[in-house]
């Protein structure tokens, strides 16, 4: 399927409100989205993630990948997703707000959503409503700041010791 | 002795296995809750050899990250850099300025990367072995994998960490008598490869203690995200090799070994099969590098600009490494430092699954599970 029809698929049955953008490859080269971006409404990511794994023309069945990028003023999540039936890729976004970075859990779709959500959230600072265990994955538990945000500092003191650099 | 009355206490009880742990290749602490013998789960808990690699390299220029992607999954540095340069060329590609890569250094590069699998899979043979209890395989595995890493140290100089995979080619040229020498390390292994397999493969305690261990479905596999011999392991025709053909990767002729349960055998079994495959592949690489008078040919690299800067745009790109699919996710904001970089490690799924795989067995198979499913740290923690 290409993007056009997998984001037909998904608008019609999530809602035409809820599916904002395709994102694709310009002719030109001058923007390069490969696979292709559909920008889902924060809020009902877990939904259209459902679809995506669950319906026979789309059969996401795999998650990728998982990850979270900083654009300045929003947060970005990223899934990409791949199907081992149809053999086509897309990648779906949430674009978050930087002043409340929160979306839901995919983990009951997709299993392996749940360690890859718990490194975006420890290391961009991001809530996935309702997981089940938000401990940090990499970092130590009394770890401060989020270090892929692009405003992180690194800091000089940890627990009072001098950090040498 | 007073025999023991029904008041005795049989609380669970909590066993830390690691950080350092012989089984556990690399720093794993895993958190075992256990009634007496029997495992009710094992928390995995990782980070020790966390070093942010991806803030890392959103502060450095494209070429200066490759040597970063030897340091993820360091047992095959190879395939590290190959997915990351692909990733960047792809990039290129897709924006309009494909780098023309000579003929040449694509083959190298499949040579390469498929000596490298071999000498992964030499680890991951020998430590499992080890880790069962079977000393021997480990040394026979490490003789191997000497004379593989011998001969990368004659191309780069480097025997782990090789930073040789580059935009556009390669770092250097092959030496004169590489292809004899390689020829010769083939016909050896391949016999080799027969003695693991009455070593260890068919022992019988070995297979007392991995058939029937840990048995993963296909479904439950792909909703883990299970790839590369994990999942073929249990029985999905799946390689990127295969499946999406990168770099020069169609024009070789090679199975794709699965297996039929997906027990630790099987995915165990998976990579033994497929370091005689590999051997398939590297032959006809050099055969048809002969054909084609590539031998002599010393056009090993494209000239790129050490400025590199890729279009505007984001891509997600896979390639097949040892372990599975390891996928890079770059951003690109047009300049030469790139904005910013996700790595999808195959390992970091595969160990995710530990917590579900180990409920209901006992403490000695899930060290059976950890050297089947093949983990390597410094690729988990990045």
């Amino acid at each position: 399927m290409t993007a056009e029809e997998i984001k037909n698929v998904l608008s019609g049955r999530l809602g035409e409100e809820a599916v904002l953008e395709l994102l694709e490859s310009d002719a030109d080269g001058e923007a390069v989205y490969d696979p292709p971006q559909i920008v889902v409404e924060a809020a009902r990511i877990a939904e259209a993630a459902l679809i995506c794994r669950d319906d026979e023309a789309l059969r996401f069945d795999s998650l990728m990948s998982l990850g979270a990028v900083d654009n300045g003023e929003s947060l970005t999540v990223l899934y990409h997703l791949h199907s081992m039936t149809h053999r086509h890729k897309i990648a779906l976004r949430a674009d978050i707000p930087r002043a409340e970075p929160s979306v839901p859990t995919v983990e009951a779709v997709w299993k392996t959503a749940n360690w890859h959500e718990r490194e975006a959230g420890e290391l961009m600072g991001i809530a996935f409503e309702g997981h089940s265990d938000m401990r940090p994955l990499l970092l130590p538990e009394d770890w401060e700041g989020h270090p892929l945000r692009k405003d992180y500092v690194v800091q000089d003191y940890y627990k009072g010791m001098k950090v040498p650099y | 002795m007073a025999a023991p009355t029904k008041a005795l206490r049989t609380d669970e009880m909590v066993l830390s296995m690691g950080p350092q742990h012989p089984s556990t290749h690399g720093v794993l602490r895993l958190e075992l809750k256990t009634d007496g013998e029997v495992v009710e789960e094992a928390i995995p808990h990782i980070g020790y050899l966390h070093r942010n690699f991806e803030k890392h390299a959103e502060s450095l220029p494209y070429f200066q990250i490759i040597p970063y992607t030897d340091r993820m999954d360091y047992i095959a540095a190879m395939n590290n850099e190959l997915g990351f340069v692909l990733a960047v060329e792809k990039l290129l590609e897709l924006g309009g300025k494909p780098i023309e890569i000579p003929e040449k250094a694509q083959y190298i590069r499949v040579v390469v990367c498929e000596m490298n699998r071999i000498a992964s899979h030499l680890i991951a043979f020998g430590t499992y072995g080890m880790d069962i209890g079977a000393l021997t395989p480990f040394l026979y595995a490490f003789r191997d994998r000497e004379a593989i890493l011998g001969l990368f140290e004659d191309i780069c100089g480097a025997r782990l960490l090789y930073n040789y995979i580059r935009f556009g080619g390669v770092s250097r040229d092959l030496t004169p008598d590489f292809h004899h020498k390689l020829r010769r390390f083939l016909s050896k292994f391949e016999k080799n490869i027969d003695t693991y397999n009455t070593l260890l493969t068919n022992n019988k305690i070995f297979l007392e203690r991995t058939k029937g261990v840990a048995v993963v479905s296909v479904d439950k596999a792909i909703q883990y995200g299970w790839t590369g011999p994990n999942l073929r392991g249990s029985g999905m025709k799946w390689d990127l090799r295969k499946d999406e053909p990168y770099s020069i990767y169609d024009r070789f002729d090679f199975e794709i070994p699965v297996g039929e349960t997906g027990d630790c055998w099987d995915r165990y079994k998976v990579r033994m099969d497929e370091m005689r495959e590999s051997v398939r592949i590297v032959r006809q690489a050099l055969d048809q590098m002969e054909e084609k008078g590539l031998l002599d040919d010393p056009n090993y690299a494209a000239k790129v600009s050490a400025k590199l800067r890729p279009p505007v745009g984001e891509v997600y790109y896979r390639t097949e490494t040892p372990r599975g699919d390891l996928g890079f996710y770059i951003q690109s904001d047009g300049t030469n430092v790139p904005s910013r970089i996700k790595v999808r490690s195959p390992c970091f799924t595969a160990l995710s699954a530990m917590r579900e795989l180990s409920r209901g067995l006992l403490v000695a198979d899930i060290i059976a599970i950890i050297g089947s499913i093949d983990i390597v740290m410094g690729e988990i923690d990045r």
